[in-house]
């Protein structure tokens, strides 16, 4: 058993939440490199330098890269030997998310109740998803979701006999659909498989593994790759103005199913693929 | 790349030389407004009253930046989604706004009104909200405090860059730009 003092949760999420919308990945940076170097539409490569230049001025200066700093979601895994004290765990996640959004000069983006539309006025409350693990660890994850290409996210209960073609079919027109919307170049995180509140969460937690490292089974990872290709057929290219990179890349989280079902989600992320990592 | 200089407000002889697919750097007052303020617009508008800023002739960009460090003009500040702003779109540029700036794409009622009030519809880069910000020179909230980061300012800018993505005439550079880059 160790015990953590709920302080450092507090500490470390507020970092992370600054640290993640000021500091682009580089894996970002470099897919944003060979878009420049390979987009074959002159408004397309434009585009990418003035995205290599934003992140540059984002990183300099320490602000935002982009206004819509979003919704803070926190993926939490907590070791089963850890005894957390000092005070409530969920509230000192949220205690994080309010001091990094206000002390980080971050835009505070949630209002309260869907209708009512009053501001919270400090980002809060986190999306909060939390996993048993063994050891005394805890990681912490968080990944601010701008609105935009959120609403431009679908689930759909496929059945069994949809195969394959009716994944891709889905992927591929629910981005197609999206058009200039979602501020492409878009990263496509995908679901498939589960229940339909699972399928969500996968397609979110999909967002999060780096560009370009493919699903571990060879089988999804040439999906991947056949997804990504037909994205960037479509010619909707960098913020829609026409062109080849549409995505920058697709990954696909699977998990067993009914037998009567075969749900799939998209959930699509802006070029701003923004998150930061801390284990305590 | 060649680019248009135009400073706001607009006339319609300049709204009616802009192109899909031109590139415009903007200097002047710009206004930026989303969802919330457009809500409250429109509601002025559904009841005769006046606006609490007159924007006939005028340019909306549809932002809500991020705050301001000490030191800067303005936090962040990229577009938002302007699909969003569709179901009031038509009865604002009716108003007289000549120019709105957003990312995304417009629904057939906007792209139809920009034609009847001879407007233009542009597009910023979206996510590049720190470069974008580098343009803006003077920020003041002129209407809807209470709204945070969806209140109504007037931003001064200097060669705000943007692209006009619906012109007067009909056409449309996400459309165009989508066919011409499309493979079987």
């Amino acid at each position: 058993m160790r015990t953590v003092n709920v302080k450092l949760i507090v500490d470390a999420v507020a970092e992370m939440c600054k640290e993640a919308n000021y500091f682009l990945g580089d894996d970002v940076i470099r897919a944003f490199e060979k878009g420049l170097a390979e987009e074959v539409s002159p408004v397309g490569k434009e585009v990418f330098k003035q995205l290599l230049e934003n992140a540059r001025i984002a990183r300099d200066e320490k602000v935002p890269m982009c206004q819509d700093t979003g919704f803070a979601v926190l993926f939490v895994e907590l070791g089963q030997d850890v005894h957390l004290t000092g005070g409530d765990f969920n509230e000192a996640l949220n205690e994080g998310v309010r001091r990094g959004y206000t002390d980080g000069y971050l835009r505070k983006s949630i209002v309260k109740d869907p209708l009512e539309r009053v501001n919270t006025k400090d980002n809060t409350p986190a999306v909060i998803h939390v996993e048993i693990v063994p050891g005394d660890k805890i990681k912490l994850t968080l990944a601010p979701k701008g609105g935009g290409s959120e609403n431009m996210s679908a689930i759909r209960m496929l059945t069994p006999s949809q195969g394959t073609p009716g994944l891709v079919d889905f992927v591929v027109e629910t981005v197609s659909q999206a058009g200039a919307n979602p501020c492409p170049p878009v990263i496509v995180g995908v679901g498939f498989g589960g229940t339909f509140e699972k399928v969500a969460y996968l397609a979110k937690k999909a967002l999060l593994r780096p560009l370009n490292q493919p699903n571990q089974d060879p089988f999804y990872a040439e999906l991947e790759k056949e997804m990504l290709e037909k994205i960037n057929k479509t010619g909707i290219g960098p913020q829609g103005y026409g062109g080849r990179f549409t995505a920058l890349a697709v990954h696909v989280e699977v998990f067993p199913c009914h037998i009567a079902s075969m749900p799939a989600a998209v959930n699509i992320n802006c070029h701003a693929s923004r998150h930061a990592e801390r284990v305590i | 790349m060649e680019v248009k200089r135009i400073r706001t407000p607009l006339t319609d002889e300049v709204v009616l030389d802009l192109k899909a697919g031109d590139n415009v750097l903007f200097s002047g007052v710009i206004y930026a407004a989303r969802d919330a303020a457009h809500k409250k617009l429109v509601e002025l508008l559904e009841k005769g009253e006046e606006w609490p800023v007159d924007l006939r002739g005028q340019v909306i960009y549809y932002v809500g930046p991020a705050p301001a460090k000490p030191g800067q003009v303005i936090g962040s500040a990229g577009p938002t989604t302007s699909g969003r702003m569709d179901a009031y779109t038509p009865a604002v540029l009716e108003y007289g706004v000549k120019a709105v700036i957003g990312k995304g794409l417009r629904n057939e009622a906007t792209r139809k009104a920009l034609q009847d009030y001879k407007a233009v519809y542009l597009a910023a880069t979206g996510g590049a909200g720190a470069l974008l910000a580098r343009t803006i020179k003077e920020s003041e909230v002129v209407a809807y405090p209470e709204l945070g980061p969806e209140a109504i300012r007037r931003l001064v800018v200097e060669d705000f860059p943007a692209t006009v993505i619906n012109d007067a005439y009909g056409n449309d550079l996400y459309a165009e730009g989508r066919n011409k880059y499309a493979l079987p």
